[in-house]
């Protein structure tokens, strides 16, 4: 605030008129960074995350994945609070021992995405500051993506991408994956290696224009033979 | 004094009223820095330019020209940077014609902050300004608001270096920390040419690699007596990725482009222009 000198009616200088003091108001959110993306596909499903942990102008660790296993057949990825994001997953791992000791199942991704919409608006009023996205495989074998809003608003897609560089990346997949605003092409389904490629083409994009995102790409690809892991640099400006 | 802030200040009042902002300046985040050394000056900044935190330029220039002799780097709102040096470079350019001399650090310095102060910080311009004239090799940082710190010119008594030192670097910018850390760490005075461009050059990547507001390429500008050796890019520190190819995929590798006839075409409407009259006027070109 800049404050002005201004000379009163006998000449004399006034004294300095200023706003007052500034009270500054403790937040319990910080912004980390960090982008995820999850495609379905007939028999697959692909979860993504850059591995930049980040907080105001500095970095924080440039390998923080933010995939997390959760069973044989789901990845979450979760961005946004790091805070939250470690004790929400904390949180899902018990519920997934508890459903897993009173019903002697693993829980499918339907019940875990529902779950999760539980565990998100239990906390309506002081949210989780997360972004999830869930990726895995549904009790037909089919590749399922579910999306999810901070507060528990979640629903099913094909694809989606959340996190710092969502805006960026969730055009590029509409044009790619959906075929939106594109005339006369076939609509061919996607294949795993393409979904690949085309994740990690995406992310080298995304890195060079969103400052949040760079250094290490991890791609985990869920099929019926299991999770297969896979790590690509990026930049790490 | 100026009092333009004044009607600022009430237009962003009026524009928040009715739900709209006015439009941000483009930032530089940027790391910038400069070095004397045992010839002349060396004076290095990053290539990013950031609109809020998404990239607006990759490969932007922020070593400025002032004069044959004197260079500028700028961090702050990249217009004023841009703007503040070129009007500075005409005056100094006329001048310097007034005089018939070659152009003093110390008169960029003036005149750079004389305008500064004007205009009470109002003009997002932090410089690091280097040359070398006839007094020698100079180096000042210039700050918003009008202030300027100068790093003293080196001269051959080591009495006066010992104290001095830790003034003949200078950095500025969101990256300035991590720029300043190397330099403490391995400045020392009468470097050699090589020596100093090393050290900028790794101070400019500390600030790349570790400062989010900046990346991309490293220039440099080095300032001797009689030349000066612009290197844009000294440094490409960060490609972009290259496109993936899979083994697996024969012909599509990574390719993105449209085949002719993709994008729809929903109408399409021919003006006929009709030709009234035709008239050829001759231009004298001798």
């Amino acid at each position: 605030m800049f404050s002005v000198q201004t000379f009163g009616d006998t000449g004399k200088m006034k004294d300095y008129h200023y706003t007052g003091p500034v009270e500054h108001r403790f937040s319990p959110y910080a912004f980390n960074g960090g982008t995820v993306l999850a495609v379905a596909g007939e028999d697959f499903a692909i979860v993504a995350s850059d591995t930049r942990l980040s907080e105001g102008y500095s970095i924080h660790s440039r390998d923080s994945p933010k995939c997390y296993k959760l069973t044989d057949t789901t990845v979450i990825g979760c961005s946004g609070f790091h805070g939250d994001c470690l004790t929400l997953t904390k949180i899902i791992d018990a519920r997934l021992k508890m459903y897993k000791h009173s019903n002697n199942k693993t829980m499918t991704s339907g019940a875990i995405a529902a779950m999760l919409s539980t565990i998100l608006y239990g906390r309506r009023f002081f949210p989780y500051y997360v972004y999830n996205i869930i990726g895995g495989l549904d009790e037909e074998g089919k590749g399922a993506v579910y999306s999810f809003d901070p507060v528990g608003s979640y629903q099913r897609d094909t694809y989606k991408a959340g996190g710092s560089a969502s805006a960026m990346l969730q055009p590029l997949l509409d044009n790619q994956i959906g075929f939106k605003n594109m005339e006369g092409v076939q609509h061919v389904p996607l294949t795993q290696d393409k979904a690949v490629q085309l994740v990690k083409d995406v992310f080298i994009s995304a890195a060079e224009r969103d400052v949040y995102t760079g250094d290490a790409l991890r791609v985990c690809i869920i099929t019926k033979e299991g999770i297969d892991e896979q790590t690509v640099a990026l930049r790490k400006d | 004094m100026f009092f333009s802030f004044l009607r600022n200040a009430v237009l962003e009042g009026e524009a928040n009223k009715v739900g709209c902002s006015l439009p941000a300046a483009r930032k530089t985040g940027t790391t910038i820095c400069g070095v004397v050394f045992k010839d002349g000056v060396v004076l290095g900044a990053d290539t990013r330019a950031t609109e809020g935190m998404v990239v607006a330029d990759k490969n932007c220039s922020k070593i400025h020209y002032i004069s044959p002799n004197i260079y500028c780097c700028g961090a702050g709102t990249a217009a004023d940077t841009e703007m503040t040096t070129q009007i500075i470079s005409s005056n100094l350019e006329l001048h310097s014609l007034s005089t018939g001399r070659l152009p003093r650090v110390a008169t960029a310095n003036r005149m750079l902050k004389q305008m500064l102060f004007r205009y009470q910080g109002y003009i997002g311009a932090a410089l690091v300004l280097g040359g070398v004239d006839c007094n020698g090799p100079h180096l000042y940082s210039i700050y918003p608001h009008g202030s300027t710190d100068k790093l003293p010119y080196v001269t051959m008594e080591v009495a006066s270096l010992s104290s001095d030192w830790f003034l003949c670097s200078s950095c500025s910018g969101s990256g300035s920390l991590a720029a300043m850390a190397v330099f403490e760490d391995r400045y020392k005075p009468n470097m050699e040419e090589e020596e100093a461009k090393r050290l900028v050059r790794d101070a400019i990547a500390a600030g790349i690699f570790n400062d989010l507001g900046s990346g991309s390429n490293i220039d440099l500008c080095v300032i001797t007596k009689g030349k000066v050796d612009y290197i844009r890019p000294h440094d490409e520190a960060n490609k972009k990725g290259v496109r993936y190819k899979s083994s697996f995929l024969e012909g599509r590798t990574g390719d993105y482009k449209y085949k002719r006839g993709t994008t729809g075409v929903l109408s399409k409407t021919v003006l006929d222009l009709e030709v009234v009259e035709e008239t050829v006027q001759t231009m004298d070109t001798s």
